[in-house]
């Protein structure tokens, strides 16, 4: 689906220090507005579980002491060839075109959770008490909105970052902040074999070394 | 219906919500970084809470447990009725009646007030934030009771005090790495929850501006995860660590020397010689003392003369090595060397090689880190085109930036040898030439202050009187042993032995130690406790299952040995469980508070700023802000600053208290100093302004001055600003902060061990140890406990830090946050694992020598082979915070503390597991072996303990879901 503009998030992976301030931020936005309830299961029993739109893995690479821990945020890529899209048997899963956001309508959505099983990212939940499909909807509500000031009118996650990881913008124009990045720093798609061209891109880890003029010294 | 077929959307996914009607702001709470918030409200009630766009320390950004600050307003552990336990019932069965507050502060005014006549000290206040001490301190001073406290003994006080000691400020709220302009920054020993919002925003621009970011640490989790190298150390070694690079840098004569020899006590000679006097400070009767205190008139090693010289004289070139016999004058003939001669000694032996082997990084490693640190200080150094005067008159026109910057924490603290450690790096960075300039450490106001500030605990029976005020500060810094906290008897004056013998500089009290001493009757029994917002029968104490009893132990006339517990809390921690009498705090929401200058504030490098919280919300139930509580006891009680000189209550409240409050009459200084005077004109400085707290909610609750740029670096000598911080009150003196390379005040305290010092003597059975630990300079030794543990058998060291997304025990009944950690698992390093056979995920034993917890074990790369950690506080009894009986918490969940030892027979004597100076915690020393728990054994935690609902709990265990907002 061609999009004019492609709305997305660009994510440094060089300076997110996993924090969960995206994760909360954005369940606490989306709760309150247009996406929301997000549904908390037990929440205060055993295992607790519930709806999130952005969560934040940890992973370690290598082996001790070579290794590397790093911090990995993880919601819907809104990618440009979706495929939970067409898998959707009743339209509820679909890509605007005005902005490239990809979205469920909960009021066709029945739950059947077909669109989870095609996103190979793992970004869409099933609302266990709404049982409708649930993901990023990258706070259209906040970024269309009249209300808030217009330096607010983007996603909770990237106003919250403390380490600003999470960069906003149009990935379409190359003037964007987003797309200056990507390509400055080499942002790079997830999985790139499943042909679903995210929108979303990944900044990578850049390592500063001792400068050789240590080296030499030692 | 057709619509139903049309591909166009049914759902808006933009409108139909109400608007938000209402924004208010006010400052967070969930953890002690206290970023600037908003709270959207929406017809009253709360939805939405951001960081603040415009509160200049965090600028918007907001963390985890800010953004789920909804859901601790909306937590099921909510405690909103006073309740009383039910007469005959024990203590932790959970059996309350709800009581009126008018019943409550009859209670304790008539049982305080009858204290307060008789033994002051029978009353001990502690509490678990450190940021409110201005008003908790007050309170017991005035009261007359020295048993006050905060945490920062449990927690870190070595940090503090350490380099308090050392270069008169240290990090955290006291000062910081200045990562705008470093290009070299090493954090060590630093858990995930500090330094929070304002760190993360400062790394970030580091690291994009190509800052180099060393993380040494035994884990590689949070911050450390971009750092762009981790360098493993084993846990407590890190003062070999810095003795090492000390070793290298003096080897390779790599230290800012102009920098030590004007600005430290360098070059200040010491006098060599047996007898009194010895590795003491010789001084020059002729010279002027400037500071009565901490006098200033000794002598350098001037090389120009070759004579001992005035070490304030215009022009002299004081020598940083070498001996010298006095020549004529009051001290001749006797044998004298400038203290940094004595610092080349010290670390003479200290080589890479020797601290390889105890720190397990390479020799190679170390040699480079020095290297590299003193290219960044000396080769990558810039100036800044400032001009400033210094405090003995000379005209600089630039400062000088040593872009190598630190930061550090606990990891450095928690240990019996963290003061020494923390003195190590202190002096280090002193070497480096980078305190207080541009690219390396920077204070925050109220610092740099004196080293150390001139506040003196109680230091006899006199200072404690029936219905008097304490006739000195409840805590403070000792110079001298005659500072200490003893009665007649040379007794610990203080429950918790600070300031005593066994814990000299004990400048954050020891509050792990009170329930103990209170039940053991050592060194007396007390009447009332009263704890505010600390979970001390749980993750703030060491031995956990040991004190829980001991609160509840009775003589032999069935009395309890601590009679009466008063608990203060907005939350039912295992702490409420065993109270007499609970208080239902509000939350940060429903609450007026200040983060003051005469406490901790939030102060950025370029002026002092603080802040306030007003209300967002009004107080659920019958819940009362406990500062309204203290104000309200005060009045009750009469405390002389709560009273009028006719006898009548002084102040409203707590408002009215803040407003009007001033430190002396008409002194000017209060607890706010935004918006003084008579029409908010004035700043830091002025007379009550009826309307300040109105100023600061109009102004994102916050005031911040802006120093001019002459008075942003070299604080510690900087004539204008040391005139400035006096004339309003920010210290109390104007003279030069000198760093304290070589600590004579230690010294002192080591002659009086030796008997080489008139003046008090320790007890016979501590004199070794204070001759050993109190060295006037920096020296690395093991952790105590290691003399008294077989390490073969307990082969790991176990440490514990706090994540993120959770601050202390109380983000569990939080229902988002507790989706992210639910419980913990112990982090052993996977091949330290497999060679015992244990799979990731295995049920497993932890046994330190003198405990054990099962729990399961988690696989990981990211820790040292010897190592093994958990998240801190995350494990708590079945039901505690109204979780469920089953929550994970409770049944997967698992709290180290069990396997932590409060005492340590040491040399013949028991004494407190904590370092020998401060009385700090050694909570990070526990050294613990793992074994496979047996398949027959059920799969849940152990201990397993029990907690209790107690009345006026009104959300209760059948919240369902949370976050619902229809």
């Amino acid at each position: 689906m061609k999009t004019n503009k492609q709305l997305a998030l660009v994510i440094d992976l060089n300076v997110c220090v996993g924090c969960h301030a995206c994760v909360t931020s954005c369940k606490e936005w989306n709760t309150q507005g247009s996406a929301g309830p997000l549904n908390d299961l037990h929440a205060y029993g055993e295992n607790p579980t519930g709806t999130f739109f952005n969560r934040v893995q940890t992973y370690e690479a290598g082996s001790f002491p070579k290794m590397e821990t790093v911090h990995f945020p993880k919601s819907c890529l809104h990618c440009e060839d979706p495929p939970c899209v067409p898998v959707c048997p009743t339209g509820a899963s679909y890509k605007r075109a005005e902005d490239g956001i990809v979205l469920v309508d909960y009021d066709k959505c029945i739950g059947c959770k077909y669109c989870a099983w095609a996103c190979p990212y793992g970004a869409r939940e099933l609302d266990e008490e709404r049982q409708v499909m649930t993901k990023c909807t990258l706070c259209v509500d906040r970024i269309y909105s009249e209300t808030l000031p217009e330096s607010e009118r983007k996603p909770a996650c990237v106003l919250a970052c403390p380490t600003s990881a999470r960069i906003f913008g149009d990935v379409h124009d190359p003037l964007s902040e987003a797309s200056i990045a990507i390509k400055e720093r080499g942002g790079y798609s997830l999985m790139p074999e499943w042909e679903t061209r995210p929108a979303n891109q990944y900044l990578p880890r850049s390592i500063m070394d001792t400068i050789q003029a240590v080296m030499d010294e030692n | 219906m057709f619509k139903l077929f049309s591909s166009a959307p049914v759902h808006d996914p933009i409108g139909k919500q109400k608007p938000i009607d209402e924004i208010k702001k006010t400052t967070c709470y969930m953890c002690a970084c206290r970023c600037g918030i908003r709270a959207h409200l929406r017809e009253g009630e709360l939805v939405y809470i951001d960081g603040n766009p415009d509160h200049p320390l965090n600028k918007g950004v907001i963390c985890a447990k800010g953004s789920a600050g909804i859901m601790k307003q909306k937590s099921p552990a909510r405690i909103t009725q006073p309740l009383l336990r039910k007469a005959g019932s024990d203590r932790g069965e959970g059996a309350f009646e709800p009581i009126s507050w008018e019943r409550v502060f009859e209670i304790l005014s008539e049982r305080l007030g009858k204290i307060r006549a008789t033994d002051p000290k029978k009353f001990a206040l502690f509490t678990g934030r450190d940021q409110m001490q201005a008003l908790t301190g007050l309170f017991a001073r005035q009261f007359g009771t020295p048993n006050y406290a905060a945490h920062g003994g449990f927690c870190s006080v070595n940090m503090a005090a350490g380099m308090i000691y050392t270069i008169g400020g240290s990090f955290w709220e006291f000062g910081g790495p200045d990562l705008e302009r470093a290009k070299l920054f090493i954090m060590i020993g630093t858990a995930e929850d500090h330094h929070s919002n304002p760190m993360k925003i400062a790394l970030s621009k580091f690291k994009r501006a190509g800052g180099r970011f060393i993380s040494i640490n035994p884990v590689r989790t949070g911050y450390s995860a971009i750092a762009d190298e981790w360098i493993p150390i084993k846990p407590g070694t890190d003062g070999a660590l810095f003795m090492a690079l000390m070793h290298e840098l003096i080897r390779k004569e790599k230290f800012d020397a102009p920098f030590l020899q004007r600005y430290s006590n360098s070059g200040q000679l010491v006098c060599l010689d047996t007898g009194p006097e010895e590795g003491l400070f010789l001084y020059d009767p002729d010279s002027e003392q400037i500071n009565l205190d901490l006098p200033h008139n000794k002598y350098v090693w001037d090389e120009k003369t070759n004579s001992a010289r005035p070490c304030f004289e215009a022009g002299v070139s004081p020598a940083l090595k070498g001996e010298y016999i006095m020549g004529p004058g009051p001290h001749a003939g006797k044998k004298v060397a400038p203290a940094f001669e004595l610092l080349r000694r010290q670390v003479a032996d200290t080589t890479p090689e020797w601290a390889a082997s105890i720190t397990g990084i390479s020799a190679e490693r170390i040699r480079q880190l020095a290297n590299e640190m003193a290219h960044a200080a000396f080769e990558q150094a810039f100036e800044l085109p400032i001009q400033w005067t210094d405090v003995w008159g000379v005209e600089h026109d630039k400062v000088i930036g040593r872009p190598v910057a630190f930061h550090a924490m606990r990891g450095l603290s928690a240990h019996s040898n963290g003061f020494q450690t923390t003195r190590g790096l202190a002096v280090l960075m002193s070497l480096l030439g980078t305190i207080d300039r541009p690219g390396g450490f920077r204070h925050k106001a109220p610092y740099p202050r004196q080293v150390p500030p001139n506040i003196k605990p109680p230091s006899s029976e006199a200072d404690i009187k029936p219905n008097t005020p304490l006739g000195k500060a409840p805590l403070g810094w000792p110079t001298q042993p005659e500072d200490l906290a003893l009665d007649n008897n040379e007794q610990p004056l203080r429950i918790d032995k600070a300031y005593s013998w066994e814990h000299p500089l004990a400048a954050h009290g020891l509050m792990h130690n009170v329930i103990t001493n209170a039940v053991k009757g050592d060194p007396y029994t007390i009447d009332t406790l009263m704890i505010f917002m600390a979970n001390m029968s749980w993750n703030s104490t060491m031995n956990t299952m040991q004190v829980r009893e001991l609160l509840n132990s009775k003589n032999a006339d069935g009395e309890f040995k601590i009679p009466f517990l008063v608990v203060c809390d907005a939350f039912q921690s295992e702490m409420v469980d065993f109270a007499d009498l609970v208080l239902p705090d509000t939350t940060y929401l429903e609450r007026h508070d200040v983060m003051s200058m005469l406490d901790r504030p939030i102060s950025e490098f370029e002026g002092p700023v603080d802040s306030v919280r007003i209300p967002v919300l009004p107080p659920m139930g019958e819940c009362k802000p406990f500062q309204e509580v203290l104000v309200e006891l005060a009045s009750r009680l009469k405390l002389p600053a709560f009273t009028t000189a006719d006898g009548q209550r002084k102040f409203t409240g707590y408002t009215d208290f803040i407003t009007r409050f001033e430190t002396a009459p008409d002194s000017g200084i209060g607890f706010l100093a935004g918006w003084r005077g008579k029409d908010g004109e004035k700043s830091l400085r002025g007379e009550p302004n009826a309307n300040q707290w109105q100023e600061y909610a109009d102004n994102n609750c916050v005031f911040q001055y802006h120093m001019p740029e002459e008075h942003h670096y070299m604080r510690n000598w900087n004539r204008s600003y040391l005139d400035f911080a006096k004339a309003n009150a920010i210290r109390q003196k104007n003279d030069p902060i000198m760093i304290a390379v070589y600590s004579d005040i230690l010294q002192k305290f080591r002659l009086a061990a030796q008997g080489k010092r008139p003046g008090r003597i320790p007890p016979e059975h501590l004199k070794k140890r204070i001759e050993k630990y109190f060295d006037p300079l920096p020296f690395w030794y093991p952790p105590l406990e290691e003399e008294v543990t077989d390490l073969n058998t307990f082969n790991l060291n176990a440490i514990t830090q706090r994540p993120m997304a959770m601050y202390h025990s109380w983000d569990s009944q939080n229902a988002w946050l507790r989706q992210i950690h639910s419980h913990n698992y112990l982090f052993v390093n996977t091949k330290t694992a497999t060679e015992q056979g244990i799979a990731d995920g295995a049920w497993i034993w932890i046994e330190s020598q003198w405990g054990k917890v099962k729990c399961m074990a988690r696989h990981s790369e990211a820790v040292d082979p010897g190592t093994v950690w958990t998240w801190n506080a995350i494990g708590k009894a079945e039901s505690a915070w109204s979780l469920a009986a089953n929550a994970d918490e409770s049944k997967k969940g698992f709290l180290l503390n069990h396997l932590i030892t409060e005492e340590l027979a040491l040399g013949g004597f028991t004494v407190s597991n904590s370092d020998p100076i401060t009385g700090q915690a050694g909570w990070y020393d526990v050294r613990v072996k793992l074994a496979l728990a047996d398949a027959s054994e059920p799969a849940e935690t152990w201990p397993q303990v029990k907690a209790f609902t107690v009345p006026g709990m009104p959300l209760g265990k059948n919240a369902k879901n949370a976050g619902e907002f229809e």
